[in-house]
């Protein structure tokens, strides 16, 4: 029963960490660049929420803030490519990678001054009442992120398999130079991709607000959300999802069954094994060109 | 002749700070194909990809159908009906057959052309049918070409601008693909611009051609005036002649140098 709660709690966990993989394998996929403020994405949108939805803020309904937040993040990840990005276009990749890290800075900071740095907790609807399912207790917040986070896979999956746009997107992220030729505008598919990996850090944010205190510095998380797209391998959308779910249920039980400072390790140990043993990952999607 | 469909006057553009092409000036009838012959390094792709606008000129223009295409987006160029298939067999290595060939009429909407035109495609090329839900990067080499060439065809371009298609193939593949471009060409009045190496093929299947050396063309003339040519056969056919000591001469000149 322990371990069942130990891993329901890893699970919802570790959907969030898979969400925010998913953006850093989204970006990666569609520009081969990595967005390392994908984790203070996932932050801003979580305070984006909490200032539209707490009371001493805006005060809007949950319900409502919710999609408004998701939007807003995705704006803002189109125009980050638009405005920002796309100036970078024919520049090194190791601009890119700057760029965002000094982009996460930025985002921390001004989140910090207008939210404050202090911890607060979005009221959310999802965060009251447990479940106890025979002798198991579980929390309704776990059980909400895993579902959503099961939903927005679905969603993901669905739109890059049947629809000319996301066909489109995975064109452009396989071979851009085919992409190009064929007609199809790479240059506004990438930005929509941006859009896409916003969307994705806000939902993973609201969701993460939603099981507990977030303060600024929460967008350090990536750091772990990068291991797991590393793990799952990274390029490949349902290797991150795995990668990060892997990150999330090894925490809680390196925790309960590990030496207290040994299992804060326990994510990055499997991340070197992973490396040393299967360099592509977990999933890999990597296959050598034919000559 | 009436009016050329492509016509390019003066163009250059750069690689880097590589300059390489120098003012090349070429056109293309419709119906006709044309090729442009050259070693590594000639210029030719820099050719088609600066058509195709992938690459901006830095001087010159080339105008399609009547209206100046340069230094346009790439998929600005694609909807004025030109498909450039990339050297190298460029597919799209996770994606199906099938989806190969939707992502070629992306930039079309007419659902029931669209589905006409694959089942040409598949006509052309049968391996493809029977391929149809592979990835395409689990294809050989020459099923890659074949690909490349039917999803530009599900464009239905109004020109092709073909880079090495037999690189790196069988010489009965390229047999088998050039044979599949004469009955396009033919059949279809697909028009097309054939960057090659392989002079042999090209000459054969070619109406016109132009030989480009270090960004320049140093020649053209129609398919056949360039076989009868003595550079081109010393040079590009590969045919040598015999010396008066019976030697080969390995230091012949080119009358254009």
């Amino acid at each position: 029963m322990d371990q069942l709660q130990l891993l329901v709690s890893g699970l919802a966990n570790g959907c969030v960490y898979g969400l925010i993989a998913l953006g850093f394998v989204l970006i990666y996929k569609a520009t081969e660049a990595v967005n390392f403020a994908q984790g203070d994405f996932m932050m801003l949108g979580a305070f984006v929420a909490l200032g539209l939805t707490n009371a001493e803020y805006m005060a809007l309904p949950f319900w409502l803030a919710a999609p408004l937040s998701i939007l807003v993040m995705a704006v803002l990840g189109y125009l980050l490519d638009l405005l920002v990005l796309r100036r970078l276009f024919g520049q090194s990749q190791i601009a890119v990678v700057i760029l965002t890290i000094a982009l996460g800075f930025v985002i921390r900071f001004v989140a910090g001054a207008i939210w404050g740095h202090e911890p607060q907790t979005l009221q959310s609807p999802l965060s009251q009442g447990d479940i106890s399912l025979g002798g198991v207790v579980l929390s309704v917040v776990d059980l909400a992120v895993i579902v959503v986070t099961v939903l927005l896979t679905i969603t993901l999956y669905q739109f890059f398999q049947r629809t000319r746009l996301g066909l489109a997107m995975q064109a452009a992220s396989q071979n851009q130079m085919a992409a190009y030729v064929m007609g199809i505008p790479v240059k506004r598919v990438q930005g929509l991709i941006w859009g896409i990996s916003g969307a994705t850090a806000a939902v993973a944010g609201i969701l993460f607000a939603s099981k507990g205190a977030m303060d600024p510095n929460a967008g350090l998380l990536g750091i772990k959300a990068f291991a797991a797209a590393v793990i799952g391998g990274f390029g490949s959308l349902p290797g991150a999802l795995v990668g990060g779910l892997i990150v999330g249920v090894i925490e809680p039980f390196a925790a309960r069954y590990l030496a207290a400072g040994y299992s804060q390790i326990a994510p990055y140990a499997l991340l070197l094994a992973v490396l040393v043993f299967r360099p592509h990952g977990l999933i890999s999607q990597t296959r050598m060109k034919k000559v | 002749m009436g009016e050329p469909l492509l016509e390019i006057r003066n163009l250059e553009s750069f690689y880097g700070p590589i300059m390489a092409i120098r003012g090349v000036s070429l056109t293309v009838e419709p119906g006709q194909i044309v090729t442009v012959l050259g070693a590594n390094g000639a210029g030719k792709s820099t050719l088609l990809r600066t058509i195709s606008g992938l690459m901006d000129p830095e001087k010159g223009e080339i105008h399609f159908a009547g209206r100046p295409i340069h230094g346009q987006e790439p998929h600005k160029v694609v909807e004025a009906g030109i498909v450039h298939v990339p050297e190298g067999r460029e597919v799209f290595p996770l994606l199906t057959v099938d989806e190969n060939l939707t992502l070629g009429a992306y930039t079309r909407r007419d659902r029931t052309e669209i589905a006409r035109d694959r089942e040409k495609v598949f006509d052309y090329f049968p391996i493809l049918a029977e391929r149809r839900h592979q990835e395409a990067g689990t294809l050989s080499g020459g099923q890659q070409q074949m690909l490349a060439i039917g999803r530009g065809l599900m464009l239905r371009p109004r020109i092709m601008l073909l880079d090495e298609p037999s690189l790196g193939l069988s010489p009965l593949l390229v047999q088998e693909i050039f044979a599949i471009l004469r009955r396009l060409n033919a059949d279809e009045g697909v028009t097309m611009v054939l960057v090659e190496q392989n002079a042999r093929v090209a000459l054969d299947l070619a109406h016109a051609g132009y030989v480009m050396e270090i960004g320049r063309v140093v020649m053209n003339g129609s398919a056949d005036r360039l076989k009868n040519s003595e550079d081109i056969q010393a040079f590009y056919l590969g045919q040598q002649e015999v010396g008066q000591r019976g030697e080969k001469r390995w230091k012949r000149k080119k009358t254009w140098r």
